[in-house]
């Protein structure tokens, strides 16, 4: 772990974000405060917690789709909306937003479109990440012709097409059933580990989070902000058996339990979480 | 994300919302008023005001150009159709209660087609929704008639009915009739259908799925049918009476405007300008009595593809 | 988007081919024949004089008839439809693009609009006459733009703005200019709501010309045609001509169904038989 240089991809510090009052009497919202964060390349982060904790919110601050309030995002060293306007993001969304009126590779191509990038090296890209998630063979249907875990795997291929530095992704797979969400995170974590991207992953299920990630964010809300950072130590590769093992139902519980401290008004701290974390190991 | 964004309280920002579009629609009104008196003044004949409206200020300005639709026959002054509006006749009436009175009598008419029309139509449109085999035949059929030039026919069907308001009114009923089964067709289809397997559960009869789901649940659409309707009745009685002998609506006051246009320029466009309001006039009423029954419903887009 | 289901067989509908045609028109055309024959026997036996009710065949042979003048009278009125509806809908696709570009041009114009479309406008046909000249075709195809502008204009403005946030979002993230929004997400978009609009106009540009001419034109037009033998009570005649009117409605319709098939192929295989 030491031998690698860790480049960090994303510093977050001090970022706040308070939503004005609207109406009267109302008072204004504190979605976030105090969150300070560091992404080094090739981590999967999950951010998880409670309803109104503001992850999402997080996340659109990182892709510089709404502006904090106070604090700075430096991602690869330069300043969100520089980072934007250099296309170093990709976004997944909850839902697929493909465009009905191209095909699939259509959609893909897109950000090479507006990227201004010729016409042969577009297909080219676009038939590569295609293969990467397995819908060579639906390049030319049409979005609603594909089931909603193709969709997605589709608009998994458009985030990556312009090779970004970080991938954004806002409970992508929500809107799945869980058979086909455990198979979309195999899959998912088959392409991170191609493509060796940085992941940012909002989610809702603990499953998830600890399956996927090197580190879940844990945040509580009212005020939003970071309770607790653990680290996934589970080996890199990781498969269907691991959902099975006993670490990973460590840490499982591990989360779960940070993500309930803050629910009996405690705050725990990522100092709380490492403790439990080394408990659990020795018992 | 719409967990962190605090709600907007509903009554700070509703009447606002209600007065943009008149806000909006009286302003490109006035820009439009501008427009025509700023074009008189590049390029209409000489202005000769003694009296602008009565206040005292006098006029007197040559236009640098001559453009040929400017002229007072062709484009009178706003302020001279205003005033139309006040002149007296042979018999002391003003123009403007001669205008408001075949208004009425046209509004009458398509008041009368425009409720019988959508009696008729919701009428149908239920049928239709319960007897499948008349549905698959007839739709095909009222979606073809759409593209039928109707009010091409309406003064064929006031002549042949006698020429008198009955006539009128069955223009109106059958212009009336197309857009509201359409609009209800739709609309008694738009319940949620999870909402039928509850009712279902409870063996609702017919009648009472009617009564409780689907017609409720067809309102916003009705009222979008509707919106389309109104000013198509009005239209249809205006043109209905056009070639017959009817001498009490809007139709006869246009013709006369008409004939007499070198003599009175501002008759006829005073004519067309009560029109314009009676049309305004009903849709508006439409979509005012919209928002009083449907005040707790998301909006259903009158256009959509 | 919840489905686990394989995905759907590209390109199939379910009954594809020659079976769905006839079970989607056989029951409408039946209807339709039935009704005529009603008619036609409606009027033989109640022997209803032609010049209240004519029946359908009565119509069929003056329309055979008098093929030649309708013609006559057809040729000159459907210069009027067609030029009222290139001029009526290309200003209100160019007037509802720029519209929809400028928030307050929106706030303020779409309601005038929508108001504006509700407005009488044939009642504008005298003044129209006046203006283009009492006897030329223009005055009418003004009248059939004026009625094409605002459906075309309201739905142009709909079409573009009604995109899904997200979809902006999306191409925000990855730094797209407001021009290729505006090409790549918007106009797209607004393509099906535009079609409807051009379909109705079809129908309104028909309307207008027609209309247009009861009030005045010369002889050898349709509208002329049909007021003028309605009023000698003529009514097969005037009947065979409204006939006309309304091949040439549904000619248009139909023209602009085929082009909206064309300009969108993704939508073949997702469109149903409304």
């Amino acid at each position: 772990m030491g031998d690698v240089a860790t480049r960090t991809v994303v510093e977050i510090q001090g970022v706040s974000k308070i939503f004005a009052a609207s109406g009267q009497g109302a008072r204004p919202v504190e979605a976030l405060v105090g969150i300070d964060l560091s992404v080094a390349a090739g981590e999967f982060i999950s951010l998880i917690g409670p309803s109104g904790c503001g992850k999402s919110t997080l996340l659109r601050i990182v892709g510089d789709l709404t502006a904090p309030t106070s604090g700075t995002v430096k991602v690869n060293g330069k300043p969100a909306p520089q980072a934007r306007r250099d296309r170093d993001y990709g976004m997944v969304f909850q839902a697929p937003i493909l465009f009905d009126w191209r095909s699939v590779q259509g959609n893909v191509e897109l950000p090479l479109e507006i990227n201004g990038t010729a016409k042969a090296e577009r297909a080219r890209r676009a038939a590569e990440l295609l293969a990467l998630v397995e819908l060579s063979d639906f390049a030319h249907h049409y979005p609603w012709q594909l089931s909603g875990g193709m969709q997605q795997r589709a608009a998994i291929a458009r985030a990556l097409v312009l090779d970004p530095a970080i991938l954004l992704m806002d409970e992508p797979f929500g809107a799945l059933d869980e058979m086909t969400r455990e198979r979309m995170n195999m899959e998912l974590l088959k392409i991170w580990d191609r493509t060796q991207t940085t992941v940012l992953f909002v989610t809702h299920s603990i499953a998830e989070a600890v399956f996927l990630s090197t580190r879940v964010v844990v945040m509580s809300a009212r005020p939003g902000r970071i309770a607790a950072v653990v680290d996934i130590d589970l080996p890199r590769v990781r498969t269907v058996e691991t959902r099975e093992t006993e670490a990973y139902f460590h840490f499982v519980t591990v989360v779960r339990e940070a993500l309930r401290g803050d629910e009996g008004g405690q705050q725990p701290g990522s100092t709380d979480a490492r403790r439990v974390a080394a408990e659990g190991l020795s018992g | 994300m719409a967990a962190d964004i605090a709600a907007p309280r509903p009554s700070d920002g509703a009447w606002r919302r209600r007065l943009r579009p008149i806000v909006g629609f009286l302003s490109v009104l006035v820009i439009l008023l501008i427009t025509w008196e700023a074009v008189k003044a590049i390029g209409g004949e000489r202005w000769q005001v003694d009296s602008l409206l009565g206040t005292g200020i006098a006029i007197d300005w040559q236009p640098p150009f001559q453009f040929a639709f400017a002229t007072d026959v062709k484009l009178p002054h706003t302020w001279v159709i205003a005033l139309e509006f006040g002149a007296a006749d042979a018999n002391g009436m003003t123009t403007l209660q001669r205008l408001i009175g075949a208004a009425l009598f046209t509004l009458r008419n398509a008041a009368i087609g425009f409720t019988l029309g959508s009696l008729l139509g919701l009428g149908l449109a239920i049928l239709l929704v319960h007897v499948r085999l008349l549905e698959r035949s007839l739709v095909p059929i009222i979606v073809a008639s759409q593209t039928i030039p109707i009010i091409a026919i309406a003064p064929l069907i006031v002549i042949g009915l006698k020429a008198d308001w009955f006539g009128v009114a069955i223009v109106a009923t059958y212009l009336t009739f197309f857009p509201v089964t359409i609009a209800a067709l739709r609309g008694l289809r738009a319940y949620d259908p999870r909402a039928l397997e509850l009712m279902r559960s409870y063996a609702a009869s017919r009648g009472a799925i009617l009564r409780k789901l689907r017609l409720p649940a067809s309102r916003p659409y009705l009222f979008t049918g509707f919106r389309i309707a109104a000013p198509a009745a009005v239209v249809g009685a205006i043109v209905g009476e056009l070639p017959s002998l009817i001498q009490d609506g809007l139709a006869r006051q246009i013709i006369t405007g008409m004939q007499y246009y070198s003599l009175n320029a501002a008759f006829l466009w005073a004519a067309i300008v009560m029109s314009a309001v009676l049309g305004i006039g009903v849709y508006v009423l439409v979509v005012g009595v919209e928002s009083w029954i449907l005040r707790h419903e998301r909006r259903v887009d009158a256009m959509g593809a | 988007m919840t489905s686990v289901a394989p995905p759907a067989q590209p390109g199939k509908r379910r009954g594809d081919g020659m079976r769905v045609r006839i079970r989607d028109w056989g029951p409408p055309v039946i209807l339709l024949t039935a009704f005529l024959v009603v008619w036609e026997i409606f009027v033989q036996a109640f022997h209803v004089k032609q010049f209240i009710l004519p029946g359908p065949i009565a119509i069929a042979v003056a329309w055979q008839t008098y093929l030649p003048e309708l013609l006559d009278a057809a040729g000159y009125t459907v210069l009027e439809i067609i030029g009222g509806m290139i001029i009526g809908a290309t200003a209100g696709i160019a007037i509802g693009a720029i519209t929809a570009r400028y928030r307050s041009m929106q706030d303020s114009l779409m309601p005038f609009a929508v108001a504006a479309s509700s407005v009488p406008i044939l009642a504008f046909a005298p003044l129209f006459n006046n203006w283009f000249g009492l006897d030329n075709q223009l005055s009418k195809a003004m009248i059939a733009a004026a009625l094409c502008f605002f459906p075309v204009m309201i739905n142009t403005v709909r079409g573009l703005t009604n995109v899904d946030p997200a979809a902006v979002e999306l191409l925000r993230s990855i730094a797209a200019s407001e021009t290729q929004v505006f090409r790549k997400l918007r106009v797209p978009n607004s393509l099906p709501y535009v079609f409807t609009a051009l379909r109705l106009a079809a129908t309104l540009a028909t309307i207008g010309a027609v209309v247009g001419e009861y009030f005045a034109a010369p002889r050898a037009s349709l509208g002329q045609y049909i007021a003028t033998y309605s009023a000698f009570l003529n009514f097969e005649r005037s009947w065979a001509a409204i006939v006309f009117a309304c091949a040439i409605g549904i000619g248009l319709y139909v023209l602009v169904s085929i082009t909206e098939w064309l300009a969108m192929p993704w939508a073949r295989s997702k469109r149903e038989w409304s």
